[in-house]
């Protein structure tokens, strides 16, 4: 029930974030989903792709540092509250985020979201266990493909 | 120009601050005999002069100093932390020490008469530098192992002068120091006077309103333009003196009021001034390693010390009337030691204290700069692809790993930048770890 996440580093200087979008471009890579943390010094560029391993493959090939990581992609409802009830849950249960983003998909009043959790396999497991609709990789990008 | 300051030639030791040069070399002869003795009673020393049949009696001249052999900051090491010890550590008074590449100082010690000594050599800099009996001090050093704190506190004490031994660090403290007990003289590093100076500005105090006159600045090289620099913010003359722990600490030379090279006194120590790679000397005059032989240690002697500064002696006589040969301040380092705010650092001992750290890759550079007064150390280092995580947590989690790990080591708080791999040049030849950008050379 996880996605793979690819990860790249990034120094943060003007023009890197571009070229890396740049070289993802030109290998054919389809950017599904992504979020930005970024300190004064460097970055890391979380992507959503159809294909992390060979997307991984390609940008290693020209010098990337590059990350796969287990996330969990789940669909809450797309309300005011709906995020919050989720989170609540997660708090309740004691499971830390690590971080999460949010996809640009939205449709029939559902929205979809990227946890990061520290214990990934628990993680789902207590959403899954809590009625949580945890979507599949399947799922995920056939879901952004319609 | 001339950078005389307008001052009273005054002396604290007149005899031997002006004893001729011929009877200086006679004192000199004679202390080295008996500091050969002295070093005979160590180990490591007695093994060498055996094996090169040196005794009290090979010194007939001071220029048989070079049949002596050289003691090398890598002696001290080895020998960590007391084997140079000459005396039984009980006759010790006081250690101090300063650091190495192995992340452990080098001790130093000192027995009753070696402070005595010690202080008087830092007093009669002191007072050829301005200082009377009747002024405050105020000593913004670090105290601790750095000889510099001790050694200038010891050396006003003998001065007679009084001392507010405030220490390094707390700027608003320093300053509320300088209106409210209204020091005439100040004891720091000089980026940190300089910090010192730009705070005084920045908090609308006159420069003009303190009673400071006088400073003494010590524990890194500095250069002219920053003496131009402190003394264009404040209304007070710098004076300039050398030494190093390993002969003893501060008092090897000092500056007198004309303040065109530091006087050494050389009633207590025999310097030379060689070429570094041939250890022949240098012709006179021009820039060579020096190489210092204390004469009066007593519980740490040590002979022809590779201090690894390089300067000058310069030649002729000075109008104050001191006799002492003259050193210019210091044309950088003979091997590639850096001193960040005072403290001695080696680019292998951040290399080894960051490579402890697992994920760091050997691809790194250390950039020194000074971009306002005090320095600043930055490491760059390249990451090895599987110490990268989505994580920022473990990400900066691993920056400070780093910087603590060469903390622990340097006792220096250092910058970390992480680059991605390959990021950095890379080099053929010897690689260009240090980019050092302040200023040293004027």
């Amino acid at each position: 029930m996880m996605l793979q996440q690819l990860s790249l580093f990034l120094e943060n200087k003007p023009g890197h974030l571009s070229s890396a979008c740049r070289t993802l471009g030109e290998f054919g890579i389809d950017i599904l989903t992504l979020s930005l943390a970024d300190t004064q010094q460097f970055g890391i560029l979380r992507l959503i792709v159809q294909d992390p391993v060979a997307a991984k493959a390609k940008l290693e090939t020209v010098g990337y540092t590059v990350r796969l990581t287990e996330v969990v992609a789940v669909e809450i409802e797309d309300r005011p509250g709906g995020l919050a009830d989720l989170l609540t849950l997660l708090n309740d249960k004691g499971l830390n985020v690590e971080y999460m983003y949010a996809f640009s998909y939205r449709s029939h009043g559902r929205a979809l979201m990227i946890f990061r959790f520290d214990d990934t396999k628990m993680g789902c497991d207590v959403l899954i266990a809590s009625g949580a609709k945890v979507l599949p990789e399947n799922e995920v990008l056939t879901l952004i493909r319609n | 120009m001339s950078r005389k300051a307008d001052i009273e030639n005054r002396f604290f030791d007149h005899k031997m601050e002006t004893l001729p040069q011929d009877q200086i070399k006679i004192l000199q002869v004679e202390r080295l005999r008996k500091s050969i003795e002295r070093m005979m009673r160590v180990p490591f020393f007695k093994e060498k002069f055996e094996a090169m049949k040196i005794t009290p009696d090979s010194i007939q001249t001071v220029d048989d100093i070079r049949r002596l052999p050289f003691t090398t900051k890598n002696d001290f090491r080895e020998h960590y932390p007391l084997g140079l010890l000459s005396v039984p550590k009980s006759e010790v008074i006081r250690f101090h020490g300063s650091s190495g590449t192995t992340g452990k100082p080098t001790f130093v010690a000192y027995n009753r008469e070696d402070l005595d000594i010690w202080s008087g050599l830092v007093a009669r800099f002191l007072v050829s530098g301005g200082l009377t009996p009747d002024q405050t001090c105020q000593i913004s050093f670090g105290y601790g192992l750095f000889t510099g704190g001790f050694g200038l506190h010891y050396g006003i004490e003998k001065v007679g002068a009084s001392i507010i031994p405030v220490a390094a660090g707390n700027t608003a403290r320093q300053i509320m120091m300088l209106t409210d007990m209204e020091p005439e003289t100040i004891i720091a590093t000089p980026s940190y006077l300089l910090n010192i100076a730009e705070e005084v500005v920045a908090a609308g105090i006159d420069p003009k309103s303190l009673k400071l006159r006088f400073a003494h600045l010590g524990g890194e090289p500095w250069t002219e333009d920053i003496r131009t620099s402190i003394e264009s913010q404040l209304p007070i003359y710098c004076f300039d003196n050398y030494g190093l722990s390993e002969v003893g600490g501060p008092g090897v030379s000092g500056e007198c009021y004309m303040r065109d090279g530091m006087h050494f006194q050389e009633d207590c120590f025999i310097v030379e001034c060689l070429n570094p790679d041939t250890l022949e000397p240098v012709p006179e005059g021009e820039v060579g390693e020096l190489v210092i032989t204390p004469l009066m240690r007593m519980a740490m002697p040590v002979c022809r010390y590779r201090t690894r500064d390089l300067a000058r002696i310069m030649p002729g006589t000075c109008p104050c009337g001191r006799t002492g040969r003259r050193m210019t301040k210091l044309r950088g380092r003979s091997d590639d030691m850096l001193i960040i705010r005072g403290v001695n650092v080696f680019p292998t001992q951040i290399e080894i204290a960051m490579l402890s750290v697992p994920g760091t890759s050997p691809h790194y550079q250390i950039e020194v700069s000074r971009p306002g007064a005090l320095d600043q150390i930055k490491l760059k280092v390249e990451l090895m692809p599987e110490a990268f995580s989505d994580s920022m947590s473990v990400m900066q989690q691993f920056r400070e790993q780093i910087a603590h790990a060469i903390y622990s080591s340097t006792g220096l708080h250092i910058q970390v930048e992480l680059l991605a791999p390959k990021t950095l040049e890379r080099f053929l030849g010897k690689a260009k770890r240090v980019i050092d950008t302040r200023k040293l050379q004027s």
